[in-house]
């Protein structure tokens, strides 16, 4: 019974992957999630159409320590920053966000100067984003 | 937030409190123990509701849908859905949250995703915590869901107070509760997407199956657990040692009896989801009426406080070096056939409780 | 083979049945072919081999995007199974490998199609004029997501979407903006509309009126498919059930008064997009289509009523051979279907007809230029297989929307294929080819066994519902990006061949301002219309949707009366509930 007595214990990255706007195109988020468990995270995926509200609402609840956002629409200028306002609003600083998509590079310092730690464009390799996550998140314990 | 503050507003209900206080104990950090000292007071008071069933079976939207009968009834609802952790990267997709999301801004319905986190059964310990942390933030019900799969049904009998089983036409496989032989841990029997062909056929499997079940556990001498008999659910639901089945025989006859109802439900559009949970609440009554409610709380104490033990004992082993070296040492014996392996394990004990 | 016969696929099981018995008695029977099975091994081991063993080849294995595996050099060995008449045939001829037209592009060339459309209906009108100007010769609308999903630009969903990668459209009062000008008895449009697709079509009609067209001379198609969104594109509305009645509805109500007018367009362009192999791209999309032949056969329509007018939509990506011998052995599967599956009797029923658009998921942020080739590539694709329309990707879409100039060399690009490549001189040029023709029937058996296992599960809306399409594509995005991430497949400009680039300059940005100016548009609609007479419209539509008519005369009667989308679809909304996701994830 000793393997099962809870030997893998201790934490885990946890990661909220969540597509913000009505765009379907979710390739790129899940397999990023995919990317993501094979890196030893737990992967926690709330599938389309999600608002900024429910996309922090479930950050909250489950806890994690990553939230990874994607945007092939062009919305990206309203819902990332409107997410970030939304966890400064319910007072959370210790989750680190990330987005990806189609996002021109001209619009990627506003982003970052919301609060968005780093923007993943397409070509991005998902080991680059699986080290950027391991290397910025923010809580250890 | 210190950890005393954790507590403090966890118990009154705060969800960003009751979210890291689950992630502590999920995370065994160095003193949760203490944590959960603070909060196992105010546990005991919620409905703990286990549902389980094979893959496709559609138990996250019908979880999604008694929350929000839940909801509509003025009551309150803590999720925790369990998916498995992948053994060889310790990753996990955990994907259930998907088909809740919509209650995500209501704070009245709490949604948590676990990896089982190398735990076999696929319910961790964590689980149950989750489950006691939910509890004592004062939710009136807390439903777990997991996949079912090998030994997690039997496992989810040992924390939840009542246990619904979701079966579901055309998946091919529709005697596989038989086979598995976890008849005995269904409280409920859940027939989902009844509008799928094949689902009388599913009723009528799981009906004779219980009463092939009922007949077994009772050495071929009772009576049918269906339709009036005085068989006795529960007793063998806990996944409890045979010992333990025989002793609660005696005071069966005093006993009302819980015959499981199976109930057709279609969570896509929510027709039956009330029934299934006006169905619940009929077990409970019947669990506190009776006093199984205290029995089976008692067996879950006692299978926990077993394995909390059982455990210490495991990891005081692997965190003696000297120890550790011994049983690797042994164990490379047995594999060499120079020993045997009770021998070998007496031997470890030896050393370790001497 | 046991399957290919008790489904029907009489044919498709002798040729299996032609090739095993030739694989097994031509070196016995045939003694040139003896010969040439000797010859072969002879060069494979000798001049061949020998070579091999001194300079290795680039690879141990060289496999197409769906696991086929590519020999060194193909023989008539590799057709002999293969009967001309029976497999190929003629051009205009089933089964159609050659092509649905006798002349093809001879007679006329292919439809040269840009899919546009952004921010407002009055700046999308604006490029269409232009595009029609340039010689563009049919009109592709895309939508916004709002509109696609049934929201009004002023829903709370619709923040910071409105315009964004398509025009807004709320109601007829737009519609008529959009196609201002424009003679509709005289383009064909085409509209990339889904769960909506009932609601666009009748705005379209309604303009139409307006411009005083009567429906049975329009042309064009919505895409209607609604089994690919749930599968891969994301934007449904309402559960399957509904969702197929809106379309068997449309079948209906096209075959009577709009009969030039594709009803559907089964793609699986967005199959292929969300990571799908050309195998899976082709097996789930006719899958898709047996799902509605089935659903309107059983709805009560004869299968020749509407069959005529059903199309599809293809990807095409850069593995050349393998994309032409997909669309080749697309139109001999489907021939196959029809006649033999659904016993249909018309030629026109048994015909796959398609628009193609280039693969958006093979562009690259990266050296954008080079998009220009890969999109040359896939089009040249595209015209070999013989596709009736093509959209060609503008180099910057990997970035944003495409600006002006881009999508005018993307238009040039067709041109420059129609005009001076000489490929559209003659019909099918690849055909006998030992590599396309082998190809071509891989690639087909390989679509029927995955169609077989999707029968079995019920067909392709259980299919989907258990997740089993829908992880198959994810499975296979995966392995492709972890190839690129292992430096197996190369990318040009991505993972080699890259340099340090400025940022580009000049994308195309849809001014924030477009959501304002929508609204106040829907505001004033709301304002001055009959408010009386859409409640009663609306009414109507609730009590048709409750029982069995078919909506279509419905939503027209709504939309007539300036009943906005939202509106339209919040009405079914209330009846018909809406769509949860299910399956792998």
């Amino acid at each position: 019974m000793g393997d099962s007595m809870g030997t893998d214990t201790g934490r885990k990255i946890r990661v909220l992957v969540a597509k913000p706007g009505l765009d379907g195109h979710d390739r790129g988020a899940k397999v990023v999630a995919r990317a993501l468990r094979d890196a030893g995270m737990e992967v926690i995926y709330t599938g389309l159409r999600q608002t900024p509200e429910q996309i922090v609402a479930a950050a909250i609840q489950e806890d994690v320590d990553v939230i990874a956002m994607s945007i092939l629409s062009g919305a990206h200028n309203v819902l990332f920053p409107k997410v970030m306002d939304l966890l400064r609003e319910k007072g959370v600083d210790d989750i680190l966000v990330v987005g990806g998509g189609i996002i021109p590079d001209e619009d990627i310092p506003a982003l970052k100067e919301c609060g968005i730690a780093d923007i993943f464009t397409p070509g991005t390799s998902t080991s680059e984003t699986v080290k950027f996550i391991e290397e910025n998140v923010k809580r250890r314990s | 937030m210190g950890r005393t503050e954790v507590v403090s507003r966890a118990l009154s209900g705060d969800i960003r409190a009751v979210s890291r206080l689950i992630s502590l104990i999920e995370d065994c950090v160095p003193g949760f123990e203490g944590l959960y000292s603070e909060i196992y007071p105010f546990t005991g008071k919620a409905h703990v509701i286990g549902i389980t069933g094979p893959p496709g079976s559609g138990k996250s939207t019908l979880v999604d849908k008694m929350a929000a009968v839940c909801r509509e009834r003025g009551k309150t609802v803590g999720i925790v859905a369990v998916d498995p952790t992948s053994p060889f990267t310790g990753g996990a997709l955990l994907g259930d949250r998907l088909r809740m999301q919509r209650h995500a801004l209501d704070d009245g319905v709490f949604i948590r995703s676990m990896g089982t986190r190398g735990q076999l059964g696929g319910i961790s310990r964590a689980t149950s915590g989750a489950v006691d942390v939910l509890d004592a933030a004062g939710y009136d019900y807390v439903i777990i869901e997991t996949v079912g799969v090998g030994q997690s049904e039997v496992e989810i009998a040992s924390i939840a107070d009542t246990v619904v089983l979701v079966q579901v036409p055309g998946l091919g496989d529709d005697i596989q509760v038989i086979k598995a032989g976890v008849m005995e841990i269904g409280d409920l029997f859940a027939v989902n997407k009844k509008d799928r062909p094949g689902v009388e056929r599913v009723v009528a499997e799981i009906r004779i199956a219980l009463e092939l079940s009922s007949v077994a556990s009772r050495g071929g001498g009772g009576t049918s657990r269906i339709a009036g008999s005085a068989g006795h659910h529960g007793v063998s639901a806990l996944g409890a040692a045979g010992s333990e089945r025989e002793e609660t025989v005696d005071e069966e006859a005093a006993r009302p009896c819980w015959h499981p109802p199976i109930l057709q439900t279609l969570a896509e559009t929510g027709e039956g989801v009330g029934e299934l949970f006006d169905a619940c609440d009929e077990h409970m009554r019947y669990l506190a009426g009776t006093g199984e409610l205290d029995d089976r709380r008692y067996r879950r104490a006692r299978s926990e406080t077993m394995q909390i033990a059982s455990g210490r004992i495991w990891r005081g082993l692997t965190d003696d070096r000297g120890a550790f070296a011994a049983a690797e040492e042994l164990a490379w014996k047995v594999a060499r056939r120079e020993i045997d392996p009770y021998s070998a394990g007496n031997e470890l004990y030896e050393m370790i409780v001497k | 083979m046991m399957w290919n016969i008790k489904q029907g696929y009489v044919s498709l099981a002798m040729q299996r049945l032609r090739r095993l018995v030739h694989v097994y008695v031509g070196g016995i029977v045939e003694l040139n072919q003896s010969n040439l099975k000797g010859e072969l091994d002879r060069w494979k081991s000798t001049t061949y081999g020998k070579t091999c063993a001194r300079f290795p080849e680039r690879r141990e294995k060289f496999e197409g995007t769906s696991g086929i595996e590519v020999q060194p050099v193909y023989t008539p060995l590799d057709t002999e199974g293969i009967d001309y008449l029976e497999d190929l045939g003629f051009p205009g001829e089933y089964p159609y490998t050659r092509g649905v037209q006798p002349t093809m592009y001879r007679g006329r060339l292919w439809t040269m199609r840009q899919y546009a459309g952004f921010a407002t209906a009055e700046e999308s009108n604006e490029r269409y004029r232009y595009l029609l100007e340039q010689g563009q010769t049919g009109l592709s609308v895309a939508f916004d997501l709002p509109t696609q999903i049934g929201y009004d630009s002023d829903h709370e969903l619709a923040l910071g979407e409105v315009g964004k990668v398509g025009v807004a459209i709320d109601s007829l009062a737009d519609m008529e903006i959009l196609f201002n000008e424009i003679p509709l008895d005289k383009v064909s449009t085409s509209m990339t509309i889904n769960a909506p697709a009932a609601v666009l079509l009748a705005m379209y009609i309604a303009v139409a009126e307006k411009q005083g067209v009567s429906p049975e001379k329009l042309n064009g198609t919505i895409q209607n498919d609604i089994l690919k969104e749930y599968a891969a594109r994301g934007t449904y509305i309402f559960p399957p059930k509904p969702s197929m009645r809106l379309i068997t509805n449309t079948f209906e109500y096209c075959s009577a008064n709009v009969p030039n007018w594709n009803t559907i367009s089964i793609s699986g362009y967005h199959i292929r997009e969300a990571g799908a192999t050309a195998v899976q791209e082709l097996a789930f999309t006719l899958a898709d289509g047996i799902a509605y032949v089935q659903a309107a056969i059983d709805a009560g329509l004869d299968v020749d009523e509407f069959a005529p007018r059903l199309s599809f939509f293809f990807a095409a990506h850069n593995d050349l051979f393998e994309e032409v011998a997909k669309f080749r052995a697309a139109r001999r599967l489907w021939a196959r279907i029809m006649k033999e599956r659904f016993g249909a009797k018309k030629e026109k029923s048994m015909r796959l007809r398609f628009h193609t658009q280039t693969g958006g998921s093979t562009l690259t942020a990266q050296q954008p230029d080079n998009n220009i080739v890969r999109v040359a590539l896939q089009a040249l694709a595209a015209v070999l297989g013989g596709t009736q329309s093509l959209h060609t990707n503008s180099r910057d879409e990997a970035l944003a929307l495409p600006s002006q100039e881009s999508v005018m060399i993307a238009l040039r690009t067709q041109q420059i294929i129609a005009y001076e490549s000489g490929v559209a001189d003659t019909i099918d040029p690849l055909a006998g080819s030992y590599y396309v023709e082998a190809l071509t029937t891989q690639i087909e058996e390989a679509a029927a066994d995955y169609i077989r296992r999707i029968d079995e599960m019920g067909g392709a809306p259980m299919a989907i519902e258990r997740g089993f399409i829908q992880s198959e594509i994810e499975e296979s995005a995966y392995r492709y990006q972890m190839e690129i991430e292992s430096g197996d497949r190369i990318v040009v400009g991505v993972n080699e061949f890259y340099i340090e680039e400025e940022p580009p300059k000049g994308l195309l940005k849809v001014d924030p301002a477009v959501a304002d100016l929508q609204c106040k548009k829907l505001a004033d609609v709301k304002a001055s219309r009959n408010g009386e007479a859409v409640e009663k419209s609306l009414e109507a539509l609730k009590a048709a949707a409750e029982g069995t008519d078919n909506l279509v005369p419905y939503i027209l009667d709504a939309v007539r009366e300036y009943a906005t989308l939202g509106e339209i679809c919040d009405t079914l909304r209330g009846v018909f509930g809406e769509y949860k996701p299910s399956g792998a994830y």
